[in-house]
């Protein structure tokens, strides 16, 4: 019982839309700040500039209690090194962040990270949310502390350890006086809901189920200040306005430019439907800057009908999980946990492959399993009722297994590694670690936009999210106290609301999902794993195609498909994005993930610079900006945070 | 009604992401309020268990199953192709969720 067939079926009727319909009705609002995304970054953004004196409105696609890719919950607080068992040193760890992750990341947030996670961390414990074992339910748990009772993570718990550390799985390889300290384990699945109460607490008007559209500049020029955002509700059609001094993008990053499946739109394992780069490209039609938007990595994780990484589509990265054959051997490969230093090995290229020639030749017999039951029975208690039950959308992998028979001491769960994580070349993240660039207030080159999260070029991690969004909220209050409002284009707003209603005018031609797999389809053969001029050139023009014969005919029958077929007009202006950044980038470099067959090389200096792009009167300006343009990170953060008064005292 | 055979356009895949008990559900719409993705609309009874409208666009992240207030009201259903297999280590069995 319960689907939309067996109510027609029932009823001889199908249900009328259940929310009222307010095509072309608007409703206003003034505020201080705007926050777009009431994610991780963007509830954090709401928070700290509610609580620095701003008046405060944040638009959201879902509702924020569970809203994002956090919002089921995360179990791992990277990049902590400002907490008291840490044994390194905040800034230095910020340096050691950067090397690991090349020359191309946001060095900015990351120093921000690291200074003041830990901040975040007992501020998040301040509102509620849990973060040690005070319950002492894991006690005897490796890296679990018996005076703070806070719990380490062998994730990256050796420097540098995305990838193997030279020594990796020997005895003594890491031993516990000599780990980094800079992973804390916390019962993350408490987190949204804290933040979403707390937001409430302190007057943010939160426009849920509502989908941002764009960002206003004043007088509705491109490039100058920020005087609003507009959005469109997802339940009613209603056209939302909101003036405001500052806006502060949180919307995550693309997940649909390169795939999409049409029949299970929405299986994926690091990103729902709602998150389309609507954000990035709302802040490229203000005039900010986005760079490494030429990268795109082949994607490793699931999406349409492929295992998600924990029930078995992943490396046996279930934290400290060995990877066995049928036979009980171990395979050759890292296992996330101590013995490793927390190291991945899906991306590892040569222990694939020596995995694969072990199958070959009988070494290995298939099928694979994540050994649970060959664990210290406390260890895979905190695996099962920690970390995975708190670990976002495999909270409900631990309900359902454990309701359905499965044991973490006795089972072993069946892995399809060599099938589901071997990246296929054509199903790619755009702009993946692309994004807005900003300054050290976080703030873009247009005034009053700033941006946070992932939609910052920057790793994916949900303290990041948190820690970035709560110094962008900070600063956005402290900008918007120094300006006053400025004015908004009627002449604007009538345009983007005649933009976002188009598609409800009509109801046949083309539904989002099939606009959605034609743009895929365009980067799929053109912009693959190798790409040249001509290739690039011939996705410009069918996207220009697309946009002039099938754009035309999006139609959407009700408020919520309207959402989706927006999310489609963003998902175009991303990859056209994508393309031109492509094209300007004449090199190949495994560090921003390029191949051009027309310029296999790189030319060094070129690799000194990120490629910055952005608009100017609608056209496309680049520009080279050096690597580390933030300046020496420590001095830069203290100039810029003088006046930081740390943990939130009321 | 209910034998009266409609014409209707195919059912979206994967079809069923959580399973509703008519009998256990209050109707209380947490769940319709709980999915980021609005997969569910509220009944046009009130108190009638929610309708699965956007089945195919459930991101299987089960916060709506997890956090239903009623037990027994709402079962996650992964997909076909997703369901979990394990075995036991002493005795070698398979099993799979159901
Ligand atoms: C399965 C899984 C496990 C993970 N585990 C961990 C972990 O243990 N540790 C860790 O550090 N990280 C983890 N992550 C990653 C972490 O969740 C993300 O890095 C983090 O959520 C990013 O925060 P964000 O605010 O940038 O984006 P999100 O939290 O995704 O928030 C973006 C929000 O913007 C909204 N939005 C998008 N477009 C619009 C628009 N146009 N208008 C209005 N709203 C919009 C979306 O609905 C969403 O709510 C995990 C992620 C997943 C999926
Ligand atoms: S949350 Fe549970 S009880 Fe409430 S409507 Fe949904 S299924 Fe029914
Ligand atoms: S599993 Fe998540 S996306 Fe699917 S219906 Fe439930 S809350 Fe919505």
């Amino acid at each position: 019982m319960g689907t939309w067939h067996e109510y027609f079926k029932a009823e001889g009727t199908p249900p009328e839309w259940p929310y009222p319909i307010k095509f072309g009705e608007e409703s206003e609002y003034e505020t201080d700040v705007v926050v777009l995304g009431g994610g991780i970054a963007g509830c954090w953004a709401a928070i700290s500039a509610a609580r620095s004196g701003a008046k405060v409105a944040m638009f959201e696609k879902g509702d924020v209690r569970r809203s994002g890719a956090g919002g089921p919950g995360c179990d791992h607080w990277c990049n902590v090194p400002g907490n008291p068992l840490s044994r390194v040193e905040p800034d230095d760890w910020a340096i050691q962040e950067m090397n690991s992750l090349g020359d191309f990341s946001n060095g900015i947030g990351i120093q921000i990270q690291c200074r003041e996670d830990y901040d975040t961390l007992l501020e998040m414990e301040q509102m509620g949310g849990k973060i040690r074992d005070d319950k002492d339910e894991f006690v005897g748990v490796e890296g679990r502390d018996p005076e703070t009772k806070l719990m380490f993570s062998p994730r990256y718990s050796v420097d540098g350890s995305l990838a193997p550390a030279e020594g990796w799985g020997k005895p003594g390889f890491n031993p516990p006086e000599k780990r980094n300290n800079t992973v804390i384990r916390i019962w993350g699945s408490t987190f949204k809901p804290i933040l979403k109460r707390e937001c409430k607490k302190l007057g943010v008007n939160i426009i849920e189920r509502t989908m941002a559209t764009r960002i206003l500049n004043e007088n509705g020029r491109q490039g100058a200040r920020v005087v609003g955002a507009t959005g469109i509700n997802a339940r009613t059609g209603e056209f939302i306005i909101v003036k405001a001094k500052a806006a502060i993008i949180a919307t995550s990053g693309s997940g649909f430019v390169y795939y999409f499946d049409s029949e299970h739109g929405g299986i994926s394992t690091m990103y729902s439907r709602n998150q389309t780069g609507d954000g990035t490209v709302m802040a490229w039609k203000a005039g900010a800057k986005l760079t490494m938007m030429e990268c795109s990595g082949a994607s490793r994780f699931s999406g349409g009908l492929r295992h998600k990484w924990y029930t078995g589509g992943g490396d046996a990265s279930y934290e400290n999980v060995p990877l066995v054959d049928a036979n009980n051997k171990r395979l050759p490969a890292p296992i996330q946990g101590w013995e490793d230093g927390g190291a991945m090995f899906s991306p590892q290229a040569r222990i694939i492959a020596q995995i694969r020639e072990g199958v070959k030749h009988g070494e290995y017999k298939l099928p694979f399993y994540g050994d649970f039951a060959a664990m210290k029975p406390e260890e895979a208690h905190a695996t099962w009722d920690l970390m995975l039950n708190e670990e976002s959308t495999t909270k409900v992998m631990v309900k359902t297994m454990t309701e359905g028979g499965f044991d973490k001491y006795s089972d072993q769960i069946m892995n399809y590694t060599l099938i589901e994580m071997q990246p296929s070349q054509q199903y790619r993240d755009a702009g993946s670690g692309g994004g807005i660039m900003t300054d050290w207030d976080l703030m873009t080159n247009v005034e009053g936009l700033f941006a946070a999260g992932m939609s910052t070029y920057s790793p994916g991690d949900h303290s990041y999210a948190a820690a970035t969004g709560r110094y962008a909220g900070r600063k956005a209050a402290a900008y918007a106290k120094r300006v006053e409002q400025g004015e908004i284009s009627r002449e604007e707003i009538d345009r983007e609301k005649k933009r976002v209603l188009a598609p409800t005018k009509r109801c046949g031609g083309i539904e989002w999902k099939e606009l959605n797999v034609g743009v895929n389809r365009v980067m799929q053969y053109f912009a693959s794993e190798f790409k040249n001029e001509e290739m690039l050139n011939l996705a410009l023009e069918e996207i220009a195609r697309i946009e002039e014969n099938a754009v035309p005919q999006l139609f959407a029958l009700d408020p919520h498909k309207l959402m989706r077929s927006l999310e489609c007009l963003s998902i175009i202006e991303y990859a056209k994005i994508a393309l031109n950044a492509m094209k300007e980038r004449r090199l190949s470099s495994p560090k921003l993930r390029i191949e051009r067959q027309d310029y296999p090389d790189a030319d060094p200096e070129e690799l000194k610079n990120y490629l910055a792009l952005h608009l100017e009167n609608d056209e496309i300006v680049f520009e080279r900006i050096p690597i580390r343009f933030w300046g020496n990170m420590k001095e830069q953060y203290e100039a810029h945070n003088q006046d930081y008064t740390g943990v939130y005292k009321g | 009604m209910a034998d009266k055979v409609f014409a209707l356009p195919n059912v979206q895949t994967p079809s069923v992401p959580v399973k509703i008990n008519p009998d256990k559900c209050i109707g209380c719409n947490t769940c319709v309020e709980t999915c980021q993705i609005d997969v569910f609309i509220p009944n046009p009874k009130k108190g009638a268990p929610p309708i699965i409208l956007h089945a195919e666009e459930c991101w299987y992240c089960g916060c709506c199953a997890t956090d239903c207030p009623t037990p027994g009201a709402m079962e996650f259903n992964w997909p076909l192709p997703l369901k979990p297999r394990w075995r036991n280590k002493e005795t070698g069995v398979v099993s799979q969720l159901k």
